[in-house]
């Protein structure tokens, strides 16, 4: 765990200081991040009727990191996914920031200058996305085999197609799928077998992060558990890092390595999962650890957060969280709190005035 | 549980046809899907009941059939002590809708989004002879929390938050003043952090007007959490019962052991319980032609004979009063020993026997009899 705080202390370097450049990370060079997301903003729509659901976000993933972003609908967590990968639809648009990718070897790429042929050729290969509801993005009218070796044939069309059909069928035996599947059309399949059936299309041409937004909300708990199981297994064989999009936060304090917590377009706080589990330092992290009545333990009366999520068209002044934390004081209805780290436990970040930094 | 029995379920079944099309018409007979099976449970006065169940396992079902929304294929739904069968929407659906009264999912979809608040209440408030003008319309918000009445009651479904949106619809069940609350699901399309704000209201209504709640649900930790008993469903069938703490922490059918198993745990990060290891854990059951004896034996790691062939019957697992399940493996304990035996040789009459499960039924549909709690230990 020692390695992880050092990790997102680095990272919290950076998002001091949001102007510091990539030399700034190569310097230090103590993280290793793969994915550098800074200061990130997306609208919904453009002139005065413009809403800003992902606002001036700095996220950085680290090679091999599950990194957990939890947030209640409307946070803009799958918003700030899709802006930072250049597949929002419009009306959205990305208004500002820069999403670094730094491959393997080479120079660092900002995904956002990239020309559409590039892009094209980045996707899948380097980055994939398991989408929300996967179970329903797979197509009805061509059976799995043609779905999983179209992107293998996309990005690699010099393969053979005995060579794209052999790793399809590897690709379904690496999520547990037998291979006389591989003819099957996607209504052939449980839920679970189509969910598996999108991971190992994401997998196909071995990126080197992963994003999955809302893998297993459609699935029951067995299912998914064996899927994350699978998901964790198959992560320290291929060695890639993952951003774990889900509003489900005790699921994420399990499986991932280090969490953000969104809300209302802003990264309220980072922290490792456990730390932050043990000891949220944000009021709406805290009432969101206990919107989940525990299965083991004594059973204690919660209370979930009072009022509601707020409304991205009209944002409360000052702290989003401030007309529902009960821990609001004089500042919070001054300017939003930056994300800083606290002066209690540097190895993380708030965006809190209650926790001011060092 | 000594409170008075509100509404009761006996040996509930349900099968949906299946229009079979092509040569599948021709060579077979009618296929059924078998939703709900020898499903037997009561609702108590100023209790939660909740049902617990993967979805597919026929938890919904159990609550239409409850409703009276689907007509029942066999089995008995008594309420107050009466057998009752309604069909259509006619008078007699209305006087049953004035007991029993459901929450449905979606308060998205359950709310018509071209009438405000105030044309749902009054509405439901005229259909059961209870409007009696603005004051009833302000005592029924003010029960679901939504003070002042004013500021909601000329207010439109999109207007309203989704957690809004579901008090309205728990306001509009109450109209009717029912024994019997049904709700499915009332919170898993609501937002994480005002789910349980709406739980505890569902509770507080419980206690102040007594109410006879069935809290259907998947997730077994909010069971645990809002309801005194909990009810187990797997395909279609009910596996275990009992007190909620008990269930959740003491699990006794290999299922319900799976399924608390497999729900996230924080906990476990700091060393806590041990999530299930077993790598392939199976999926549901088709229910068109469901596993003979046991539905769960193909899944479960602890599968005998005996759970192939024929079904097993409610057993007295013990431990606590009223803690029952369905499964072999405590048939022994419920009977007293010295019938292991019997258990023995009996595999072996019902193999000659054959497995008539339509014949196994009515021996399983032994309800929560005084017959068993005599049995028990």
């Amino acid at each position: 765990m020692s390695s992880e705080n050092v990790m997102s202390a680095q990272k919290s370097a950076s998002q001091q200081s949001p102007d510091s450049t990539t030399s700034a990370t190569s310097k230090t060079g103590q993280g290793n991040p793969v994915l550098e997301i800074r200061g990130l903003s997306v609208d919904y729509g453009v002139g005065p009727q413009a809403v800003r659901a992902v606002n001036d976000v700095h996220l950085t993933l680290n090679r091999g990191e599950v990194l957990g972003l939890a947030g209640e609908s409307g946070s803009g967590k799958s918003t700030l996914a899709y802006g930072a990968t250049r597949l929002l639809p419009p009306p959205g648009v990305v208004t500002g920031g820069s999403v670094l990718y730094h491959p393997d070897d080479g120079d660092p790429v900002d995904l956002l200058r990239m020309t559409p042929g590039e892009l094209r050729a980045f996707r899948w290969s380097q980055l994939s996305i398991v989408f929300q509801g996967a179970m329903n993005s797979l197509n009805p009218v061509t059976t799995v085999a043609a779905q999983l070796t179209d992107v293998i044939a996309e990005h690699r069309p010099k393969t053979s197609k005995a060579d794209r059909m052999a790793r399809a069928a590897e690709l379904l035996a690496l999520v547990g799928i037998a291979r006389d599947r591989l003819d099957s059309y996607p209504h052939q399949l449980s839920g679970g077998m189509r969910q598996r059936v999108m991971i190992a299309m994401a997998l196909a041409l071995e990126p080197r992060v992963v994003i999955m937004d809302e893998p297993t909300t459609a699935l029951d708990v067995v299912m998914q558990r064996q899927i994350m199981r699978q998901l964790a297994k198959l992560k320290e064989q291929l060695g890639f890092s993952v951003i774990f999009i889900t509003h489900d936060l005790s699921l994420l304090v399990e499986f991932s390595d280090r969490i953000a917590i969104m809300y209302g377009g802003r990264i309220v706080e980072q922290a490792p999962a456990v730390e932050l589990y043990d000891n949220s330092l944000h009021p709406y992290s805290d009432g969101l650890l206990h919107s989940f009545p525990a299965l083991r333990g004594p059973r204690r009366e919660l209370t979930g957060i009072p009022g509601s999520p707020p409304d991205l068209r009209d944002m409360p002044v000052g702290c989003a969280f401030q007309p529902r934390c009960p821990k609001a004081f004089d500042p919070c209805g001054g300017s939003p709190p930056p994300l800083v780290r606290p002066a209690s436990d540097p190895g993380r970040s708030v965006a809190c005035y209650l926790h001011p930094s060092a | 549980m000594t409170s008075e029995v509100v509404l009761e379920a006996e040996a509930l079944t349900k099968h949906f046809p299946v229009r079979a099309r092509g040569r599948a018409a021709l060579s077979r007979g009618p296929k059924v899907v078998h939703a709900v099976d020898d499903v037997s449970l009561s609702l108590r006065r100023g209790r939660v009941t909740a049902l617990v169940g993967e979805s597919g396992s026929g938890k919904s079902t159990v609550a239409r059939l409850l409703a009276q929304l689907y007509p029942r294929t066999g089995g008995d739904i008594r309420i107050g002590g009466v057998s009752t069968a309604v069909k259509g929407g006619g008078r007699h659906f209305k006087a049953y809708a004035r007991r029993v009264q459901m929450i449905f999912q979606d308060p998205f979809a359950s709310l018509n989004p071209v009438h405000t608040v105030r044309h749902h209440l009054t509405r439901a408030l005229k259909i059961h002879g209870r409007y009696t003008g603005e004051e009833s319309l302000a005592e029924l918000l003010g029960r679901v929390q939504l003070t002042p009445a004013s500021l909601y009651l000329e207010k439109y479904p999109h207007e309203l938050s989704g957690g809004q949106r579901q008090r309205v619809s728990i306001a509009r069940a109450l109209a009717a003043a029912p024994e019997a609350l049904l709700a499915d699901e009332p919170v898993s399309m609501l937002d994480v952090s005002i789910r349980l704000g709406v739980l505890n209201l569902l509770r507080d209504l419980k206690e102040r007007l007594d109410l006879a709640i069935l809290y259907i649900t998947h997730d077994i930790a909010s069971a645990r959490y809002f309801a005194d008993e909990t009810l187990v469903m797997y395909a279609g069938r009910m596996v275990e019962g009992g007190d909620s703490e008990t269930v959740t922490q003491r699990p006794a059918h290999p299922y319900t052991h799976l399924l608390v198993h497999s729900a996230p745990d924080p906990e476990r990060v700091r060393g806590g319980p041990a999530p299930y290891d077993d790598e392939d854990t199976g999926e549901p059951p088709s229910l068109i032609d469901p596993p003979s004896g046991c539905r769960f034996h193909p899944r479960c790691p602890k599968a005998m004979d005996v759970c192939r062939t024929r079904v097993p019957e409610r057993t007295l697992v013990g431990d606590a009063p009223d803690h029952w399940v369905a499964c072999w493996l405590f048939e022994d304990e419920g009977r007293g020993e010295g019938q292991s035996a019997d258990a023995e040789t009996d595999i072996e009459v019902t193999d000659i026997e054959t497995t008539d499960v339509e014949g196994a039924e009515p021996e399983a549909a032994e309800p929560e009899a005084p017959e068993l709690e005599g049995a028990a230990p």
